[in-house]
């Protein structure tokens, strides 16, 4: 009997283990983001940013936590309490589900579903029940509204992404995240050289479908006050803002996977390119010493002794880093290698591309509704059609080579459907600059 | 602006898809109000059918504190107006006394009044952009804008002690020396904050977001500007060349060369543009006013005791904001008899309901933004 449970639970305790993981550390992550984002916000904006709460503000999002748990749990009085409460629920619960068919490493992934893109795509659509119900539940106009727009932006926005979605699997011929990464190293480059169209749709679209600017709208704080969220506080504000933390890493890791060869190292078949093995240790050795050197400029004893901290931890990791690098061909440190450093090179690149949702917040204004519907459906989908169309018939192009022998080099087939999908596009922006809005201001 | 009691709104319209219309409170308490200005909205879906501002929220009585108060003792109650631009409301003030007692106050004074308001104006303009396009969503030029800002206050600070309300000009002159460095350090602000205009305008002007939440938003045509009243930018970006620096000169201004910008289409855009031309001008009237500053005495001749004589006088100067005027009469005591002043926030705020209809809520905030209003201002 015994054997029999054990038997029955083997394949799942991994799995188990890697939830845990994800669950706990997740929250933190989205906390050190939101760091992240206001250090690179005060960055651009000619100020430091957070600097109190531990040296450079690194204890900030714990100090947040901790406020936000502690505050006051206000239910308005006109609200429908059960699903108030049980929306910003709904929101974090999809967002982090989405989590689970997200591969870190070759080993790190919860699931490895057949159908794990698809999963994605339709969990990540079910956020937006807790955003809608968040808002009507609130019986506020504001809340209303902000919740209005944003199951209408998702809408819209969805379709563009699954069409370049479609475009980025085109290449790969499978559904689960895992292979798909594989298949990236086999094919020897990754899909944003394949479809550097698909992974730019993407990118807009998955900003949008994230709600941060220039589409957040359904938050724009000097419109809607706070959206959805207006009537929220405390812990359940927390969950919903972790939710669209969650969210954004979601997509960036969509992004990473399909576009960015996941936890590959940059030219992961090329033997040059060894000297890229090095460099997550050596960044870590930079880091941990940055840390000793500011450490003894900290006026306060126990920012020194974070520091201290920081640096220490920052040395471990190198040392973990360092050991599979070093470690001999077959030993089980060399082993160790594709996961560490996978880890290492799936966070980087994570955490460009939410550096480029940053960059784009604070440089550029918000769009109107109306505009950012218009972008969406008259540019936005007919484009990420055209693309998709596009990267078939180069395909089938090339595919004639290995069947024929007579059919087009891959890299020609690519450019010369992309050069015509980028007139097509350019077409569409000339008819749409001519085209009403679609809600032209009236004469007066 | 129709009366507050009543319950429906001067222009009801049918909802497209025939469906109750939402009404929306915006304010008191509203992040781009901009102070306590309330705004009730009524909405089909998102577009606006109608509006009605509602003020009074940040209401002082200042005229009526007027009629209490000595004409030296008031002064400083014009700066808690218009309280982002205290040095243009102080100065309109202290000329429509001075012309109420046919007093002029002496050359070297009117120069510095002149430098002290031209960068009073730019740095009410800061303000203006720093907050217009952080409604619009564009979340950095503010910083940018307040960071130049803040080298103007120091030279205020430097200048009375004073760095928002100011009370920098006295009745008759001026009741400080100016300070050693002062030609120094506003020559080093001026010439290279043209740079510095064209850094905001890096981030803004070409911006295809910025230029499509602006172009044809809260129009204003010339006619309809003139009906209304406004004055300022607002007025000038309709095409309407009226700026009352050129019209009826007043401190030093007739003395020096500047362009009065003027739009075309009298939209939020072009209120952006006008505004961005008017402090490159702000610093170029600066510059040649220290070139040369003329020496003499900063006070006319006045008595400790202002006892101007029994009649009233209407004096008008160009704010950042548009036109200020103080009506004064006098009834030969030492206190006004009345003030009543034209603030140009206020009448500039009739424009939003005609500039509002027919557009987004999102339209809203940038229309606030455009019009520049101060709520100090507003309700007095």
């Amino acid at each position: 009997m015994l054997d029999r449970l054990i038997e029955f639970f083997k394949p799942h305790v991994w799995p188990l283990v890697f939830a845990i993981v994800i669950v706990a550390l997740v929250p933190l992550i989205a906390g050190y983001i939101v760091l992240l984002e206001r250090k690179v916000m005060a960055d651009m904006q000619a100020r430091l940013g957070p600097m109190r709460v531990g040296p450079h503000g690194l204890l900030q999002p714990i100090a947040d936590a901790l406020k936000l748990l502690l505050k006051e749990d206000i239910i308005p009085d006109g609200a429908d309490k059960w699903i108030f409460w049980l929306a910003p629920l709904l929101s974090v619960t999809a967002a982090m589900l989405a989590m689970s068919v997200i591969p870190f490493g070759p080993v790190f992934q919860i699931a490895d579903l057949n159908v794990g893109i698809l999963f994605l795509l339709g969990i990540g659509s079910m956020g937006i029940y807790g955003i809608v119900l968040g808002g009507w539940a609130s019986n506020s106009h504001y809340s209303l509204l902000g919740a209005l727009r944003s199951s209408a932006q998702l809408v819209s926005y969805e379709t563009a992404a699954g069409m370049a979605i479609v475009s980025g699997l085109m290449f790969g011929g499978t559904l689960s995240t895992r292979a798909l990464v594989q298949a990236q190293l086999d094919s020897h480059m990754w899909f944003f050289i394949c479809a550097p169209i698909g992974f730019f749709l993407y990118l807009v679209a998955s900003i949008a479908e994230t709600n941060r600017a220039p589409f957040d709208l359904p938050e724009a704080e000097s419109e809607l006050v706070a959206g959805y969220m207006t009537e929220y506080s405390g812990f359940r504000w927390a969950l919903y803002f972790l939710a669209e933390y969650t969210n954004m890493i979601v997509v960036a890791s969509i992004a990473t996977t399909l576009f960015l060869g996941g936890w590959l190292r940059p030219f992961p078949n090329a033997g040059w390119a060894g000297f890229f093995d090095y460099i997550p240790m050596l960044l870590m050795l930079l880091v941990a010493g940055y840390c000793v050197y500011r450490a003894p400029k900290q006026p306060v004893q126990i920012q020194k002794l974070v520091m201290y901290g920081v640096a220490g931890l920052c040395a471990l990791l190198a040392i973990i880093l360092a050991l599979p690098v070093f470690g001999s061909a077959g030993s089980i440190l060399a082993a160790m290698k594709p996961g560490v450093h996978g880890a290492f090179w799936f966070l980087a690149k994570v955490t460009l591309y939410l550096y480029v949702f940053l960059w784009l917040r604070f440089t550029v204004p918000r769009y109107r509704f109306d505009q950012l519907m218009s972008l969406g459906w008259h540019f936005l989908i007919p484009i990420s059609i055209v693309n998709v169309l596009g990267v078939g018939i180069a395909l089938y192009l090339h595919r004639s080579v290995e069947e024929g022998g007579k059919g087009w080099p891959l890299a020609a087939s690519i450019i010369l459907t992309i050069l015509a999908t980028l007139a097509v596009a350019a077409w569409l922006a000339k008819r749409n600059e001519t085209k009403p809005a679609l809600a032209e201001p009236e004469k007066f | 602006m129709s009366d507050i009691t009543t319950t429906g709104f001067a222009n009801v319209e049918q909802t497209v898809l025939g469906a109750d219309e939402l009404i929306i409170n915006m304010g008191p308490q509203h992040p781009s109000t901009h102070g306590v200005l309330r705004v009730r909205l009524k909405l089909d879906g998102e577009k606006i059918v109608g509006s009605e501002c509602i003020i009074g929220y940040l209401h002082r009585g200042v005229e009526k504190i007027a009629e209490h108060r000595s004409y030296q003792q008031f002064a400083p109650y014009v700066d808690r107006m218009d309280y982002v631009a205290a040095v243009s409301n102080g100065l309109g003030y202290c000329e429509a006394v001075e012309k109420l007692m046919s007093v002029e106050a002496p050359p070297r004074a009117r120069v510095i009044r002149t430098i002290l308001t031209e960068l009073q104006r730019i740095a009410s303009h800061l303000v203006w952009l720093g907050t217009h396009a952080l409604d619009i969503g564009a979340l950095t030029p503010i910083f940018y804008c307040f960071r130049e800002r803040e080298e103007i206050l120091k030279i205020f600070e430097k200048y009375c002690g004073a760095r928002l309300t100011t009370h920098a000009f006295r009745i008759g002159g001026l009741q400080y020396e100016a300070y050693d460095t002062l030609e120094h350090d506003v020559e080093r602000f001026c010439k290279d904050f043209a740079t510095k205009v064209d850094e905001y305008e890096t981030l803004l002007s070409e911006n295809r977001i910025w230029v499509g939440r602006t172009k044809n938003i809260g129009v204003l045509t010339a006619e309809q500007a003139i009906a209304l009243g406004v004055s300022g930018p607002v007025i000038r970006a309709s095409g309407v060349k009226w700026d009352l620096r050129k019209a009826t000169p007043y401190a030093a201004y007739d003395q020096y060369q500047f362009e009065i910008p003027t739009g075309k289409n009298g939209d939020t855009y072009d209120r952006y543009m006008v505004r961005m031309e008017e402090m490159r001008q702000s610093a170029k009237i600066c510059l040649q006013a220290i070139q040369n500053i003329p020496t003499g005495p900063i006070m006319a001749r006045i008595g400790k005791v202002l006892k101007p004589p029994p009649g009233e006088v209407y004096h008008a100067i160009e704010a950042p904001k548009g036109e200020l005027g103080y009506y004064i009469v006098s009834d030969g005591t030492t206190q006004p008899y009345r003030v009543r002043i034209r603030p140009p926030s206020f009448i500039n705020l009739q424009a939003f309901d005609a500039m509002v209809k027919g557009h987004l809520v999102a339209d809203v905030v940038a229309i606030i933004g455009t019009l520049d209003i101060v709520l100090g201002e507003v309700d007095r």
